[in-house]
Protein backbone atom coordinates (compact mmCIF):
# COMPACT_ATOMS: atom_id res chain seq x y z
CA UNK A 1 0.00 0.00 0.00
CA UNK A 2 1.38 3.39 -0.96
CA UNK A 3 2.12 6.08 1.60
CA UNK A 4 -0.39 8.90 1.78
CA UNK A 5 0.48 12.04 -0.17
CA UNK A 6 -1.75 14.30 1.86
CA UNK A 7 -2.56 13.79 5.53
CA UNK A 8 -4.56 15.97 7.85
CA UNK A 9 -5.59 15.57 11.46
CA UNK A 10 -7.46 17.45 14.13
CA UNK A 11 -8.75 20.10 11.73
CA UNK A 12 -11.04 22.52 13.50
CA UNK A 13 -12.32 25.83 12.21
CA UNK A 14 -15.08 28.08 13.55
CA UNK A 15 -16.83 30.96 11.87
CA UNK A 16 -17.82 32.89 14.97
CA UNK A 17 -19.90 30.49 17.03
CA UNK A 18 -20.53 28.17 14.09
CA UNK A 19 -18.20 25.22 13.83
CA UNK A 20 -17.34 24.61 10.16
CA UNK A 21 -14.89 21.81 10.91
CA UNK A 22 -14.65 19.75 14.08
CA UNK A 23 -11.65 17.49 14.57
CA UNK A 24 -11.51 16.27 10.97
CA UNK A 25 -8.86 13.78 9.87
CA UNK A 26 -8.34 12.66 6.28
CA UNK A 27 -5.61 11.26 4.06
CA UNK A 28 -5.21 10.70 0.34
CA UNK A 29 -2.85 8.18 -1.26
CA UNK A 30 -1.37 8.11 -4.73
CA UNK A 31 -3.85 7.24 -7.49
CA UNK A 32 -6.79 7.34 -5.13
CA UNK A 33 -10.11 9.08 -5.70
CA UNK A 34 -11.65 10.19 -2.41
CA UNK A 35 -15.09 11.77 -2.29
CA UNK A 36 -16.44 14.04 0.42
CA UNK A 37 -20.24 14.06 0.51
CA UNK A 38 -22.78 15.77 2.71
CA UNK A 39 -25.51 18.38 2.56
CA UNK A 40 -24.93 22.10 1.95
CA UNK A 41 -23.31 23.70 4.95
CA UNK A 42 -21.78 20.46 6.23
CA UNK A 43 -18.27 21.84 5.84
CA UNK A 44 -17.22 20.05 2.63
CA UNK A 45 -15.98 23.07 0.73
CA UNK A 46 -14.37 24.55 3.84
CA UNK A 47 -12.46 21.30 4.31
CA UNK A 48 -11.23 21.44 0.71
CA UNK A 49 -10.10 25.03 1.18
CA UNK A 50 -8.25 24.22 4.39
CA UNK A 51 -6.58 21.16 2.89
CA UNK A 52 -5.39 23.12 -0.13
CA UNK A 53 -3.98 25.88 2.04
CA UNK A 54 -6.50 28.49 0.91
CA UNK A 55 -7.83 28.79 4.45
CA UNK A 56 -6.04 28.37 7.78
CA UNK A 57 -7.62 26.17 10.45
CA UNK A 58 -7.93 27.19 14.10
CA UNK A 59 -6.35 23.88 15.05
CA UNK A 60 -4.93 20.82 13.35
CA UNK A 61 -2.33 20.15 10.69
CA UNK A 62 -2.25 19.40 6.97
CA UNK A 63 0.85 17.73 5.55
CA UNK A 64 1.87 17.29 1.92
CA UNK A 65 4.57 14.60 1.65
CA UNK A 66 5.26 15.21 5.32
CA UNK A 67 5.64 18.98 5.04
CA UNK A 68 3.18 21.19 6.91
CA UNK A 69 1.12 23.09 4.36
CA UNK A 70 0.17 25.99 6.59
CA UNK A 71 3.75 26.47 7.77
CA UNK A 72 5.03 26.93 4.21
CA UNK A 73 5.45 30.43 2.91
CA UNK A 74 2.90 31.88 0.53
CA UNK A 75 5.34 31.53 -2.39
CA UNK A 76 5.96 27.83 -1.69
CA UNK A 77 2.23 27.18 -1.49
CA UNK A 78 1.58 28.99 -4.76
CA UNK A 79 4.32 26.95 -6.42
CA UNK A 80 2.67 23.78 -5.13
CA UNK A 81 -0.68 24.93 -6.52
CA UNK A 82 0.97 25.55 -9.90
CA UNK A 83 2.85 22.26 -10.11
CA UNK A 84 1.89 19.28 -7.96
CA UNK A 85 -1.64 20.40 -7.13
CA UNK A 86 -4.61 21.49 -9.13
CA UNK A 87 -7.87 23.04 -7.98
CA UNK A 88 -11.08 22.79 -9.96
CA UNK A 89 -13.54 25.39 -8.68
CA UNK A 90 -17.26 24.94 -8.57
CA UNK A 91 -17.63 28.12 -10.60
CA UNK A 92 -15.33 27.87 -13.64
CA UNK A 93 -15.01 31.65 -13.69
CA UNK A 94 -12.96 31.35 -10.49
CA UNK A 95 -10.46 29.05 -12.18
CA UNK A 96 -10.20 30.60 -15.65
CA UNK A 97 -8.85 33.83 -17.06
CA UNK A 98 -11.80 35.13 -18.97
CA UNK A 99 -9.93 37.64 -21.12
CA UNK A 100 -7.46 35.03 -22.38
CA UNK A 101 -8.28 32.57 -25.20
CA UNK A 102 -9.20 28.95 -24.44
CA UNK A 103 -5.85 27.77 -25.79
CA UNK A 104 -4.12 30.48 -23.78
CA UNK A 105 -5.82 29.34 -20.59
CA UNK A 106 -4.43 25.86 -21.05
CA UNK A 107 -1.04 26.99 -22.37
CA UNK A 108 -0.55 29.49 -19.58
CA UNK A 109 -0.37 26.75 -16.93
CA UNK A 110 2.24 24.95 -19.04
CA UNK A 111 4.32 28.11 -19.37
CA UNK A 112 4.08 28.64 -15.63
CA UNK A 113 5.95 25.37 -15.16
CA UNK A 114 8.59 26.22 -17.73
CA UNK A 115 7.25 25.24 -21.19
CA UNK A 116 8.56 27.70 -23.76
CA UNK A 117 8.15 26.09 -27.20
CA UNK A 118 5.04 27.70 -28.68
CA UNK A 119 4.30 24.85 -31.10
CA UNK A 120 4.49 22.22 -28.36
CA UNK A 121 2.30 24.27 -26.06
CA UNK A 122 -0.35 24.67 -28.76
CA UNK A 123 -0.24 20.95 -29.58
CA UNK A 124 -0.60 20.03 -25.92
CA UNK A 125 -3.44 22.55 -25.50
CA UNK A 126 -5.24 21.09 -28.52
CA UNK A 127 -4.89 17.55 -27.20
CA UNK A 128 -6.41 18.59 -23.86
CA UNK A 129 -9.26 20.45 -25.52
CA UNK A 130 -10.00 17.24 -27.43
CA UNK A 131 -9.90 15.21 -24.18
CA UNK A 132 -12.58 17.42 -22.67
CA UNK A 133 -14.54 17.49 -25.94
CA UNK A 134 -14.04 21.13 -26.86
CA UNK A 135 -13.93 21.68 -30.62
CA UNK A 136 -10.41 22.58 -31.80
CA UNK A 137 -11.94 25.44 -33.82
CA UNK A 138 -12.73 27.20 -30.52
CA UNK A 139 -9.09 27.31 -29.36
CA UNK A 140 -8.73 31.04 -30.03
CA UNK A 141 -12.12 32.03 -28.60
CA UNK A 142 -12.49 33.68 -25.22
CA UNK A 143 -14.00 31.50 -22.46
CA UNK A 144 -16.76 34.02 -21.83
CA UNK A 145 -18.23 33.05 -25.21
CA UNK A 146 -18.47 29.46 -23.90
CA UNK A 147 -21.43 27.84 -22.17
CA UNK A 148 -21.10 27.01 -18.47
CA UNK A 149 -20.42 23.36 -19.24
CA UNK A 150 -17.70 24.21 -21.74
CA UNK A 151 -16.11 26.60 -19.28
CA UNK A 152 -16.02 23.84 -16.69
CA UNK A 153 -14.39 21.44 -19.13
CA UNK A 154 -11.88 24.12 -20.06
CA UNK A 155 -11.07 24.65 -16.39
CA UNK A 156 -10.42 20.94 -16.01
CA UNK A 157 -8.15 20.90 -19.08
CA UNK A 158 -6.29 23.93 -17.72
CA UNK A 159 -5.83 22.23 -14.36
CA UNK A 160 -4.73 18.83 -15.64
CA UNK A 161 -2.42 19.90 -18.46
CA UNK A 162 0.55 20.13 -16.11
CA UNK A 163 -0.05 16.60 -14.75
CA UNK A 164 -0.53 17.49 -11.09
CA UNK A 165 -0.31 14.66 -8.55
CA UNK A 166 -3.36 15.75 -6.57
CA UNK A 167 -6.41 17.61 -7.80
CA UNK A 168 -8.95 19.20 -5.48
CA UNK A 169 -12.38 19.38 -7.07
CA UNK A 170 -15.29 21.35 -5.65
CA UNK A 171 -18.58 20.14 -7.17
CA UNK A 172 -16.98 19.94 -10.63
CA UNK A 173 -20.06 18.53 -12.35
CA UNK A 174 -22.57 20.68 -10.45
CA UNK A 175 -24.04 22.80 -13.23
CA UNK A 176 -23.38 20.49 -16.16
CA UNK A 177 -25.62 18.58 -18.56
CA UNK A 178 -25.77 14.92 -17.61
CA UNK A 179 -24.10 13.91 -20.89
CA UNK A 180 -21.13 16.14 -20.10
CA UNK A 181 -21.10 14.92 -16.49
CA UNK A 182 -20.69 11.35 -17.68
CA UNK A 183 -17.83 12.30 -19.98
CA UNK A 184 -16.10 14.14 -17.15
CA UNK A 185 -16.55 11.27 -14.71
CA UNK A 186 -14.99 8.91 -17.22
CA UNK A 187 -12.16 11.36 -17.89
CA UNK A 188 -11.37 11.88 -14.21
CA UNK A 189 -11.43 8.16 -13.54
CA UNK A 190 -9.26 7.16 -16.45
CA UNK A 191 -6.71 9.88 -15.61
CA UNK A 192 -6.57 8.57 -12.08
CA UNK A 193 -6.07 5.02 -13.35
CA UNK A 194 -3.62 5.79 -16.14
CA UNK A 195 -1.55 8.61 -14.66
CA UNK A 196 -1.85 7.73 -10.99
CA UNK A 197 -3.59 11.06 -10.40
CA UNK A 198 -5.09 11.46 -6.93
CA UNK A 199 -8.40 13.28 -6.66
CA UNK A 200 -10.15 14.74 -3.66
CA UNK A 201 -13.64 15.60 -4.81
CA UNK A 202 -16.42 17.39 -2.97
CA UNK A 203 -19.84 16.53 -4.32
CA UNK A 204 -23.44 16.16 -3.28
CA UNK A 205 -24.00 13.79 -6.16
CA UNK A 206 -24.03 10.37 -4.49
CA UNK A 207 -24.34 8.51 -7.79
CA UNK A 208 -21.26 10.27 -9.17
CA UNK A 209 -19.35 9.53 -5.98
CA UNK A 210 -20.24 5.83 -6.31
CA UNK A 211 -18.88 5.57 -9.82
CA UNK A 212 -15.81 7.66 -9.21
CA UNK A 213 -14.51 7.27 -5.70
CA UNK A 214 -12.49 4.52 -4.06
CA UNK A 215 -13.29 5.89 -0.64
CA UNK A 216 -15.93 8.22 0.68
CA UNK A 217 -16.27 10.49 3.70
CA UNK A 218 -19.69 11.61 4.86
CA UNK A 219 -19.76 15.02 6.55
CA UNK A 220 -22.39 16.57 8.69
CA UNK A 221 -22.17 19.80 10.67
CA UNK A 222 -18.42 19.96 10.38
CA UNK A 223 -17.74 16.38 11.40
CA UNK A 224 -16.92 13.24 9.45
CA UNK A 225 -19.73 10.95 10.61
CA UNK A 226 -18.81 7.93 8.52
CA UNK A 227 -16.08 6.92 6.10
CA UNK A 228 -14.72 3.90 4.27
CA UNK A 229 -14.90 1.91 1.06
CA UNK A 230 -17.36 3.74 -1.20
CA UNK A 231 -19.69 0.87 -1.99
CA UNK A 232 -19.74 -0.32 1.62
CA UNK A 233 -20.62 3.13 2.98
CA UNK A 234 -23.37 3.57 0.37
CA UNK A 235 -24.80 0.02 0.46
CA UNK A 236 -24.39 -0.69 4.17
CA UNK A 237 -24.49 2.74 5.82
CA UNK A 238 -24.16 2.67 9.61
CA UNK A 239 -24.73 6.25 10.71
CA UNK A 240 -28.33 7.54 10.79
CA UNK A 241 -27.36 10.54 8.66
CA UNK A 242 -25.70 8.37 5.98
CA UNK A 243 -28.80 6.16 5.92
CA UNK A 244 -30.92 9.25 5.36
CA UNK A 245 -28.58 10.55 2.65
CA UNK A 246 -28.48 7.26 0.77
CA UNK A 247 -32.21 6.66 1.03
CA UNK A 248 -32.92 10.15 -0.34
CA UNK A 249 -31.17 9.59 -3.68
CA UNK A 250 -33.44 9.52 -6.71
CA UNK A 251 -32.73 6.57 -8.97
CA UNK A 252 -32.64 7.47 -12.66
CA UNK B 1 -4.61 -26.93 1.75
CA UNK B 2 -5.33 -23.34 2.75
CA UNK B 3 -8.82 -22.29 1.71
CA UNK B 4 -9.08 -19.56 -0.92
CA UNK B 5 -11.88 -17.96 1.06
CA UNK B 6 -13.40 -18.73 4.43
CA UNK B 7 -15.61 -17.15 7.04
CA UNK B 8 -15.37 -17.72 10.79
CA UNK B 9 -18.39 -16.99 12.96
CA UNK B 10 -19.67 -14.39 10.52
CA UNK B 11 -22.69 -12.42 11.72
CA UNK B 12 -24.53 -9.63 10.02
CA UNK B 13 -27.45 -7.52 11.17
CA UNK B 14 -28.94 -4.29 9.92
CA UNK B 15 -30.04 -1.41 12.14
CA UNK B 16 -32.51 0.85 10.36
CA UNK B 17 -32.18 4.21 12.05
CA UNK B 18 -34.88 5.74 9.87
CA UNK B 19 -37.34 3.08 11.06
CA UNK B 20 -36.90 3.78 14.73
CA UNK B 21 -33.74 1.73 15.03
CA UNK B 22 -35.31 -1.55 13.91
CA UNK B 23 -32.73 -4.30 14.30
CA UNK B 24 -32.76 -7.06 11.68
CA UNK B 25 -30.36 -9.95 12.26
CA UNK B 26 -29.69 -11.79 8.99
CA UNK B 27 -26.63 -13.98 9.40
CA UNK B 28 -25.36 -15.63 12.57
CA UNK B 29 -22.23 -17.75 13.06
CA UNK B 30 -21.61 -18.55 9.41
CA UNK B 31 -18.56 -20.78 8.83
CA UNK B 32 -17.99 -21.20 5.12
CA UNK B 33 -14.87 -22.71 3.58
CA UNK B 34 -14.11 -22.64 -0.14
CA UNK B 35 -11.02 -24.17 -1.72
CA UNK B 36 -9.35 -23.47 -5.03
CA UNK B 37 -11.02 -25.26 -7.93
CA UNK B 38 -14.36 -25.89 -6.22
CA UNK B 39 -17.74 -24.31 -6.64
CA UNK B 40 -19.96 -23.91 -3.58
CA UNK B 41 -23.62 -23.07 -4.13
CA UNK B 42 -25.37 -21.11 -1.40
CA UNK B 43 -28.60 -22.88 -0.65
CA UNK B 44 -31.65 -21.72 1.25
CA UNK B 45 -35.09 -20.19 0.88
CA UNK B 46 -35.68 -16.70 -0.38
CA UNK B 47 -34.86 -14.13 2.27
CA UNK B 48 -32.53 -16.45 4.18
CA UNK B 49 -29.58 -14.15 3.56
CA UNK B 50 -27.78 -15.69 0.57
CA UNK B 51 -27.31 -12.35 -1.18
CA UNK B 52 -26.32 -10.70 2.10
CA UNK B 53 -23.66 -13.36 2.59
CA UNK B 54 -22.39 -12.79 -0.97
CA UNK B 55 -22.16 -9.06 -0.39
CA UNK B 56 -20.28 -9.64 2.87
CA UNK B 57 -17.85 -11.94 1.05
CA UNK B 58 -17.08 -9.14 -1.40
CA UNK B 59 -16.64 -6.62 1.40
CA UNK B 60 -19.64 -4.71 0.07
CA UNK B 61 -21.40 -5.15 3.41
CA UNK B 62 -19.58 -4.86 6.68
CA UNK B 63 -19.88 -7.63 9.27
CA UNK B 64 -21.23 -7.46 12.80
CA UNK B 65 -18.92 -10.15 14.12
CA UNK B 66 -16.53 -12.76 12.84
CA UNK B 67 -13.95 -12.85 10.07
CA UNK B 68 -13.95 -13.12 6.29
CA UNK B 69 -10.54 -14.39 5.32
CA UNK B 70 -9.39 -14.13 1.73
CA UNK B 71 -6.16 -15.71 0.54
CA UNK B 72 -4.55 -12.73 -1.19
CA UNK B 73 -0.94 -12.51 -2.37
CA UNK B 74 -0.19 -15.70 -0.44
CA UNK B 75 -1.43 -14.28 2.85
CA UNK B 76 -4.64 -14.06 4.83
CA UNK B 77 -6.58 -10.81 4.47
CA UNK B 78 -9.56 -10.23 6.78
CA UNK B 79 -12.02 -8.27 4.67
CA UNK B 80 -13.96 -7.25 7.78
CA UNK B 81 -11.14 -5.23 9.31
CA UNK B 82 -8.93 -4.49 6.27
CA UNK B 83 -8.19 -0.92 5.25
CA UNK B 84 -10.39 0.12 2.29
CA UNK B 85 -7.28 0.43 0.13
CA UNK B 86 -6.37 -3.18 0.85
CA UNK B 87 -9.90 -4.31 -0.06
CA UNK B 88 -9.65 -2.41 -3.35
CA UNK B 89 -6.32 -4.07 -4.09
CA UNK B 90 -7.77 -7.52 -3.28
CA UNK B 91 -10.72 -6.84 -5.59
CA UNK B 92 -8.36 -5.83 -8.36
CA UNK B 93 -6.15 -8.90 -8.09
CA UNK B 94 -7.93 -11.71 -6.30
CA UNK B 95 -11.65 -11.32 -5.78
CA UNK B 96 -14.17 -10.95 -8.60
CA UNK B 97 -17.91 -10.46 -8.30
CA UNK B 98 -20.65 -10.81 -10.88
CA UNK B 99 -23.69 -9.06 -9.48
CA UNK B 100 -27.15 -8.97 -10.98
CA UNK B 101 -26.81 -5.31 -11.81
CA UNK B 102 -24.45 -3.53 -14.11
CA UNK B 103 -23.27 -0.26 -12.60
CA UNK B 104 -20.94 1.67 -14.86
CA UNK B 105 -20.08 5.19 -15.91
CA UNK B 106 -22.49 6.22 -18.68
CA UNK B 107 -21.19 6.64 -22.23
CA UNK B 108 -18.35 4.14 -21.80
CA UNK B 109 -18.24 1.48 -24.54
CA UNK B 110 -19.06 -2.11 -23.61
CA UNK B 111 -15.70 -3.39 -24.83
CA UNK B 112 -13.90 -0.87 -22.58
CA UNK B 113 -16.05 -1.82 -19.60
CA UNK B 114 -15.03 -5.46 -20.00
CA UNK B 115 -11.37 -4.60 -20.64
CA UNK B 116 -11.03 -2.20 -17.70
CA UNK B 117 -10.45 -4.71 -14.88
CA UNK B 118 -7.86 -6.53 -17.01
CA UNK B 119 -6.01 -3.28 -17.72
CA UNK B 120 -6.10 -2.51 -13.99
CA UNK B 121 -4.32 -5.83 -13.43
CA UNK B 122 -1.57 -4.86 -15.85
CA UNK B 123 -2.74 -6.59 -19.05
CA UNK B 124 -1.63 -4.45 -22.05
CA UNK B 125 -4.55 -2.47 -23.45
CA UNK B 126 -4.60 -4.11 -26.90
CA UNK B 127 -4.58 -7.58 -25.40
CA UNK B 128 -7.27 -6.66 -22.88
CA UNK B 129 -9.51 -5.31 -25.66
CA UNK B 130 -8.92 -8.42 -27.77
CA UNK B 131 -9.80 -10.69 -24.85
CA UNK B 132 -12.88 -8.58 -24.12
CA UNK B 133 -14.04 -8.92 -27.72
CA UNK B 134 -13.44 -12.66 -27.76
CA UNK B 135 -15.37 -13.25 -24.54
CA UNK B 136 -18.27 -11.02 -25.59
CA UNK B 137 -18.44 -12.94 -28.87
CA UNK B 138 -18.42 -16.21 -27.00
CA UNK B 139 -21.35 -14.96 -24.93
CA UNK B 140 -23.17 -14.19 -28.21
CA UNK B 141 -23.20 -10.44 -27.76
CA UNK B 142 -23.28 -9.14 -31.35
CA UNK B 143 -20.06 -7.36 -32.30
CA UNK B 144 -21.94 -4.24 -33.41
CA UNK B 145 -22.90 -3.72 -29.74
CA UNK B 146 -19.33 -3.85 -28.43
CA UNK B 147 -18.63 -0.20 -29.18
CA UNK B 148 -21.90 0.97 -27.56
CA UNK B 149 -22.45 1.75 -23.87
CA UNK B 150 -24.65 -0.96 -22.32
CA UNK B 151 -27.24 1.45 -20.85
CA UNK B 152 -29.81 0.68 -23.56
CA UNK B 153 -29.13 -3.07 -23.68
CA UNK B 154 -31.71 -5.67 -22.63
CA UNK B 155 -31.42 -7.34 -19.21
CA UNK B 156 -29.89 -10.45 -20.75
CA UNK B 157 -27.36 -8.44 -22.74
CA UNK B 158 -26.34 -6.43 -19.68
CA UNK B 159 -25.93 -9.64 -17.72
CA UNK B 160 -23.59 -11.00 -20.37
CA UNK B 161 -21.53 -7.79 -20.24
CA UNK B 162 -21.32 -8.28 -16.48
CA UNK B 163 -20.30 -11.91 -16.92
CA UNK B 164 -17.60 -11.03 -19.44
CA UNK B 165 -16.28 -8.36 -17.08
CA UNK B 166 -16.19 -10.83 -14.20
CA UNK B 167 -14.73 -13.83 -16.03
CA UNK B 168 -12.19 -12.11 -18.30
CA UNK B 169 -9.54 -11.24 -15.69
CA UNK B 170 -9.28 -14.77 -14.25
CA UNK B 171 -9.64 -13.91 -10.56
CA UNK B 172 -8.55 -16.67 -8.14
CA UNK B 173 -11.86 -16.25 -6.27
CA UNK B 174 -15.13 -15.47 -8.03
CA UNK B 175 -18.54 -14.68 -6.55
CA UNK B 176 -21.56 -15.21 -8.79
CA UNK B 177 -24.97 -13.85 -7.82
CA UNK B 178 -27.51 -15.58 -10.07
CA UNK B 179 -25.31 -15.38 -13.15
CA UNK B 180 -27.89 -16.92 -15.47
CA UNK B 181 -31.08 -15.25 -14.22
CA UNK B 182 -31.85 -13.39 -17.48
CA UNK B 183 -30.28 -15.78 -19.97
CA UNK B 184 -31.76 -18.18 -22.51
CA UNK B 185 -30.79 -21.87 -22.65
CA UNK B 186 -27.99 -21.43 -25.17
CA UNK B 187 -26.31 -18.71 -23.12
CA UNK B 188 -26.85 -20.64 -19.88
CA UNK B 189 -24.87 -23.48 -21.41
CA UNK B 190 -22.04 -21.09 -22.24
CA UNK B 191 -21.98 -19.78 -18.66
CA UNK B 192 -21.88 -23.37 -17.38
CA UNK B 193 -18.82 -24.06 -19.48
CA UNK B 194 -17.18 -20.78 -18.40
CA UNK B 195 -17.67 -21.76 -14.76
CA UNK B 196 -16.33 -25.26 -15.29
CA UNK B 197 -13.29 -23.94 -17.18
CA UNK B 198 -12.57 -21.47 -14.36
CA UNK B 199 -12.80 -24.30 -11.81
CA UNK B 200 -10.41 -26.40 -13.88
CA UNK B 201 -7.95 -23.50 -13.73
CA UNK B 202 -8.20 -23.42 -9.95
CA UNK B 203 -10.72 -20.65 -9.38
CA UNK B 204 -12.67 -20.90 -6.14
CA UNK B 205 -16.32 -20.05 -6.82
CA UNK B 206 -19.21 -19.17 -4.54
CA UNK B 207 -22.54 -18.77 -6.25
CA UNK B 208 -26.26 -18.35 -5.90
CA UNK B 209 -27.92 -20.45 -8.59
CA UNK B 210 -31.67 -20.58 -8.58
CA UNK B 211 -31.64 -22.52 -11.82
CA UNK B 212 -31.43 -26.20 -10.84
CA UNK B 213 -29.89 -27.24 -14.14
CA UNK B 214 -27.04 -24.73 -13.79
CA UNK B 215 -26.55 -25.61 -10.12
CA UNK B 216 -26.28 -29.32 -10.80
CA UNK B 217 -23.86 -28.70 -13.65
CA UNK B 218 -21.41 -26.56 -11.71
CA UNK B 219 -21.77 -26.96 -7.93
CA UNK B 220 -19.55 -29.40 -6.05
CA UNK B 221 -21.55 -28.96 -2.88
CA UNK B 222 -24.29 -26.90 -1.30
CA UNK B 223 -23.84 -24.59 1.66
CA UNK B 224 -27.00 -24.13 3.71
CA UNK B 225 -27.96 -20.57 4.52
CA UNK B 226 -30.76 -20.74 7.08
CA UNK B 227 -33.15 -17.95 7.98
CA UNK B 228 -32.02 -16.29 11.18
CA UNK B 229 -34.17 -17.38 14.12
CA UNK B 230 -34.92 -13.84 15.15
CA UNK B 231 -35.82 -12.70 11.67
CA UNK B 232 -39.42 -12.04 10.91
Amino acid sequence: MTKPLLTAEGLTLRFGAIPALLDVAIDVSEGEVVAIVGESGSGKTTLLRVLSGMMTPDAGTVRWLGEEVHAMGEAARRRLMRTEWGFVHQNPRDGLRLNVSAGGNVGERLMAVGARHYGNIRTEALSWLAKVEIDAARIDDLPRTFSGGMQQRLQIARTLVTHPRLVFMDEPTGGLDVSVQARLLDLIRSLSRELGLSVLIVTHDIAAARLLADRILVMRRGRVVEQGLTDRVLDDPQHPYTQLLVSSVLAA
Amino acid sequence: MTPALRTEGLSKAFTLHLQGGTHIPVLGGVDLVVHAGECVALWGPSGAGKSTLMRCLYGNYGAGAGRIVLRHRGEDLDLVTADPRAVIEARRETLGYVSQFLRVIPRVATRDIVAEPMIARGVPKEEALARATALLNRLNLPERLHSLPPATFSGGEQQRVNLARGFAPGYPVLLLDEPTASLDAANRAIVISLINEAKAQGTAIVGIFHDAEVREAVADRLFDVLPHQDAA
